[in-house]
């Protein structure tokens, strides 16, 4: 039961072979015996999701059940969800109870998913480890004294364990794909626009996207179709016509042609995710699919133009956090100065203060045109790199992350190090577009991820290229030993 | 370049953040060290390209003015450090 | 010593919406602490600004009135700073693409027929958030803080430093208040902190070309206190330079009780705002069209209407001036010569700008509470040109139109017996009687004494209680009288 897919879940609820409360039950129980071990969730809440259990059971009784109703998830504690504890992993939101829900968690209620908790994460997001949560590091199902990858490592454990069928996550440089891979799921960042932001807490605005994590590429089709959709009440959300996400699944790869971006294939790669990619790339043109090199000239560029952007729009959004009207508030303090300094300095771990002092920096007197203005001009440059390559291919594949997870606290104290794990995702966050990181095969026996990127609002052909992939590889059924 | 400790010390107090004399040393390297990854962007001539702000080139979009929401202050202050007849207190403001 | 003043203007407008310029939150003045501010207002995590569409049309309208450019696209920026009324910790504005760039404003400077113009020209309006409000009365020490007004759209017009005295600035103020409540976009309430000014007040040697240090004036919320802070500034600016010593560039307040200027405490930290564009709103695009349609429903302007006063009603330049004071009077005006006549013009102005004006004075009403309605004032103005009544009959019947004795000028005449005696008869009887009665005055009258006339005038007046027509009587006596 516990390796189904959505679907599966969904036609054994719809048969009544199991009830929404014993599959819960189920996955809470698992909850229970794995969590203090791999540390994936920051909150599990038992009675509540055996009432929203109940309740998807009531509403298959009563005719009204979709296609995810009765299934259990897991939301990355980024996501506000009203009445829950909502923490970022951070100390500064360690007793914050949102009044309000995310308009992602208001869909995935809607689409009658049971939530059963919320999941670890690097603080505010900003990690690829999973080790800067206040709340103590993640470990990797495949080995625990490997990472998960962040910043949305818990809720990429918590479904490599089976704790979750599937989970929501948010990617501002790769934080839903980097772990996707370093845990050997299934996992999908959509073009900018197509969730809303709406009750995300921010780290990024203009690269922040909600995304699905799960098993495999039709899982994620599913879960797109329930958090995808215009929300009025994020200016950047897009208004166009509600997709199928499926609808592409069953599409044959003959023709299709895939961009292989030199600079993706280059030094700085371990050789064993080198080799399995390549493996991958191999069945695809078996599969029927055309691959052809391209160049992304720029994409060199990509970090140091996001670790200009990202911790520039981080030190304003994370401004709100000051002790006045909710969070932490220092308990000592002289005056109101002092208690914004402490208050914020306590409620802050280390990572995070370290790139609200690289944004304040950056955007201050003097500086603003050396970096964050050049920084928005190289990201100009990336995105066009992007549009010149869509007319020679259809999809662009490569690595998620140049290596499999790394052992926890080997790059804890190098950020550079540490920053350099996101070199080939965080480009689609700078350009705005999709990518998705699908399991491919194992390197040094941990999972490798093989990253898709597509054009502007292709979701729907990457999931039937990546969904292709998995029809024919068993790669995305593997599960950690032991479980 | 490289940021001396003044500078550190700056940012901090431009973004609210208490650090003490060791944090900000420690800080320094670790910061020098990133903008040394930052500086590869001056390499580039970018004379000519337009910024890009956004993920997306699309306009505002407007709503209409229109009242839809209700008073919940109860709830917003129910997680509040600190607030009497319905103000939030902070330490008095000096102007 | 000759000193010259330099002074431009910094003004906020609320406008006049319904709701927060980035929020559904309301707008109204005056409830309770912290109930018109909603999750956006405070900042709570993961909330997201949605802009107004009234608030950009009021900026387009100003734009337009004043001859600005309106910007086809603008952009929201962020500025940053700390402090407990400011929830996000930094304010949504507009920094180097303005929604409205340049326009000018004529004002007049000096009193009734002295008065002497002057263009005072605008350097940009751009559209922000206004803050909340920290209370300073005793909460055991601590401030409270009041979010009803964070969110709440501004207009913030800034001059060019074209204004040379208190006198100019407050002319200048003036017009800007009428401008704003003229064409609807603010309502002009000083008390409430809908208008509200900042003075950049410098001064320099007469003939120096460098202007010299300023010194901003934050919050004037009345044209006195605009007018005493900025004497009160340049004497001691004067003071300073004359003793030798420096201005340092500051923002001070304004203590109306000591009439003193001060500079702020806080805020002492070198400003610097880190402004960059707001990830979270994206360009405002104003089209050609939305702007034709701005301009058609845009009133007709005070400077252009004051001017077709002069020339179509024959007014003189103060009169036309008055009358065009506010959008309201002005209506009322027109409204009453269109019912009176266009020969009535004159009369009607006197009525309008005398006995009105002193009515509602009294009273405390503005125009658009007044008692009598513009037709019933043309109706007593025709009466009166027609010789139904005489002009001191009609303050009689003004005030009972006032009182709402009767539904028109005729209907009182009527009942109040006040219509002026045609009988010619009968006044020839009452004008007999008089010549019988007051030899003396007869004699002198005829003696060539001129004036003697109106004691006789006076007595048939008196005798016809008031009834007669002074200039028929007049007629009727030389006639008689004629040697």
């Amino acid at each position: 039961m516990i390796n189904l897919s959505l679907s599966e879940l969904g036609a054994a609820l719809a048969a009544g072979q199991i009830s929404s409360v014993e599959l819960t039950q189920l996955f809470l129980d698992r909850c229970a015996r794995e969590n203090p071990r791999l540390n994936a969730f920051i909150c599990l809440d038992q009675a509540r999701a055996l009432d929203a259990a109940r309740a998807a059971d009531a509403a298959r009784a009563a005719g009204r059940a979709g296609p995810l109703t009765g299934i259990p998830l897991a939301h990355k504690d980024i996501f506000c969800a009203r009445g829950w504890r909502t923490t970022c992993a951070s100390r500064m939101l360690e007793n914050f109870v949102s009044p309000y829900d995310a308009h992602v968690v208001g869909l995935l209620q809607d689409a009658g998913m049971v939530l059963v908790g919320k999941t670890n994460m690097d603080e505010f997001a900003m990690g690829s480890s999973n080790e800067t949560s206040y709340f103590g590091p993640v470990k990797n199902p495949w080995d625990h004294t490997m990472v998960p990858g962040g910043s949305s490592g818990g809720s990429a454990a918590a479904i490599a364990a089976r704790l979750v069928p599937a989970a929501t996550g948010t990617d501002t440089g790769g934080s839903i794909r980097q772990p996707a891979a370093l845990c050997g799921l299934s996992g999908l960042k959509p073009t900018y626009g197509v969730c809303s932001r709406y009750g995300m807490i921010a780290f990024a605005s203009s690269l922040d996207q909600a995304g699905p994590m799960a098993k495999s590429a039709e899982d994620c089709a599913l879960m797109l179709n329930a958090m995808a959709g215009f929300d009025a009440r994020d200016s950047t959300s897009l208004d166009r016509p509600a997709e199928n996400y499926t609808r592409l699944l069953g599409e044959p790869l003959a023709g299709l042609r895939i961009g292989l971006p030199r600079e993706y294939f280059a030094a700085g790669l371990d050789a064993g995710v080198h080799a399995v990619v390549d493996a991958a790339l191999d069945q695809f043109r078996k599969l029927g699919a055309v691959t052809v090199d391209i160049s992304l000239p720029n994409s060199g560029l990509s970090v140091p133009a996001y670790y200009v952007i990202a911790p520039a729009e981080a030190s304003s959004n994370l401004s709100r956090f000051d002790g006045v009207r909710y969070g932490h508030r220092a308990a000592d303090y002289s005056d109101l100065a002092d208690m914004y300094c402490r208050s914020r300095a306590e409620g802050f771990g280390a990572e995070v203060k370290r790139r609200i002092l690289i944004g304040t920096y950056v955007l201050s007197h003097g500086y603003y045109d050396a970096y964050y203005l050049q920084a928005q001009k190289i990201r100009r440059l990336i995105a066009r790199d992007f549009q010149a390559a869509f007319e020679h291919c259809d999809l662009i594949m490569g690595p998620t992350a140049p290596d499999v997870a790394f052992p926890l606290g080997a790059k804890s104290a190098d950020p550079v190090q540490m920053y350099l794990n996101d070199i080939y995702t965080i480009a689609a966050n700078l350009a705005g577009l999709p990518g998705m990181s699908i399991p491919c095969g194992f390197a040094r026996g941990l999972p490798v991820g093989l990253q898709l990127v597509g054009a502007w609002f292709d979701e729907a052909r990457m999931l039937g290229a990546a969904h292709q992939y998995q029809l024919n590889t068993d790669w995305h059924r593997a599960m950690p030993a032991g479980l | 370049m490289s940021l001396n400790l003044e500078q550190v010390f700056r940012a901090a107090r431009l973004a609210r953040l208490a650090i003490s004399d060791a944090e900000a040393e420690r800080t320094a390297a670790q910061l020098n060290n990133i903008f040394a990854l930052i500086e590869q962007m001056q390499a580039v001539d970018t004379t000519g390209v337009e910024p890009m702000s956004h993920a997306v080139d699309l306009a505002q979009r407007l709503r209409p003015d229109a009242v839809t929401e209700a008073d919940r202050r109860a709830d917003f202050q129910a997680i509040a450090p600190e607030t009497e007849a319905g103000l939030y207190l902070v330490p008095k403001v000096i102007e | 010593m000759q000193w010259e003043v330099v002074i431009g203007l910094e003004t906020h407008a609320q406008l006049a919406t319904e709701s927060k310029i980035f929020s559904g939150a309301a707008t109204a003045f005056g409830a309770e602490p912290n109930i018109q501010a909603c999750g956006v207002d405070i900042a709570l995590p993961g909330v997201l600004p949605v802009l107004n569409r009234k608030a950009v049309e009021c900026a387009i309208r100003f734009g337009l009135a004043v001859g600005g450019e309106v910007a086809p696209r603008s952009v929201f920026a962020r500025k940053n700073y700390f402090y407990p009324d400011l929830p996000k910790g930094y304010q949504i504005s507009q920094f180097e693409e303005p929604v409205v760039s340049g326009g000018q404003l004529v004002i007049r400077v000096g009193q009734g027929a002295e008065a002497v113009e002057k263009t005072v020209r605008l350097t940009r309006a751009h559209l922000e958030e206004d803050a909340g409000k920290s209370l300073h009365e005793d909460f055991h020490g601590k401030s409270g803080i009041d979010l009803n007004r964070a969110g709440t759209p501004l207009l913030e017009i800034v001059s060019e430093p074209d204004m040379r005295s208190s006198q100019e600035a407050v002319a200048y103020a003036r017009a800007l208040h009428a401008l704003v409540r003229w064409i609807g976009i603010c309502d002009g309430n000083m008390q409430e902190g809908s208008f509200r000014c900042d003075a950049n007040v410098s001064v320099r040697r007469k003939g120096a070309e460098k202007l010299g240090t300023r010194r901003e004036i934050k919050n004037l919320n009345s044209f006195r206190f605009l007018q005493q802070a900025i004497d009160y500034e340049v004497q001691w600016q004067i003071g300073v330079l004359e003793d030798g010593g420096k201005i340092e560039q500051a923002t001070v307040l304004f203590n109306p009780d000591t009439g003193e200027t001060r500079a702020m405490r806080s805020k002492e930290d070198a400003h610097d705002y880190r402004y960059f564009p707001d990830p979270d709103l994206l360009p405002l695009v104003i089209d050609a069209a939305w702007k034709d349609q701005v301009r058609a429903e845009l009133p007709e302007l005070p400077d252009a209407m004051r001017a077709r006063f002069a020339r179509d009603y024959g007014l003189s330049a103060y009169d036309a001036a008055t009358l065009t004071a506010a959008l309201e009077l002005a209506r009322f005006y027109e409204s009453c010569v269109a019912a009176a006549g266009r020969e009535l013009a004159k009369p009607c102005a006197n009525w309008v700008m005398v006995d009105l004006a002193a009515r509602l004075n009294r009273a405390e009403l503005d125009i658009s509470h007044s008692p009598i309605t513009a037709q019933q004032l043309a109706g007593l103005v025709r009466r009166i040109a027609d010789g139904t009544i005489s002009n001191a009959m009609g303050k009689k019947v003004f005030d009972a139109l006032c009182n709402g004795e009767g539904a028109d000028a005729d209907a009182v005449i009527e009942a109040q017996g006040l219509r002026q005696m045609n009988d010619s008869g009968a006044l020839e009887a009452l004008v007999d009687a008089a010549i019988a009665g007051n030899p003396r005055s007869v004699e002198e009258y005829r003696a060539g004494k001129e004036k003697a006339i109106q004691a006789l005038v006076g007595q048939v007046m008196k005798a016809s209680k008031g009834k007669a027509n002074p200039q028929q009587v007049n007629e009727l006596l030389r006639a008689r009288l004629k040697p």
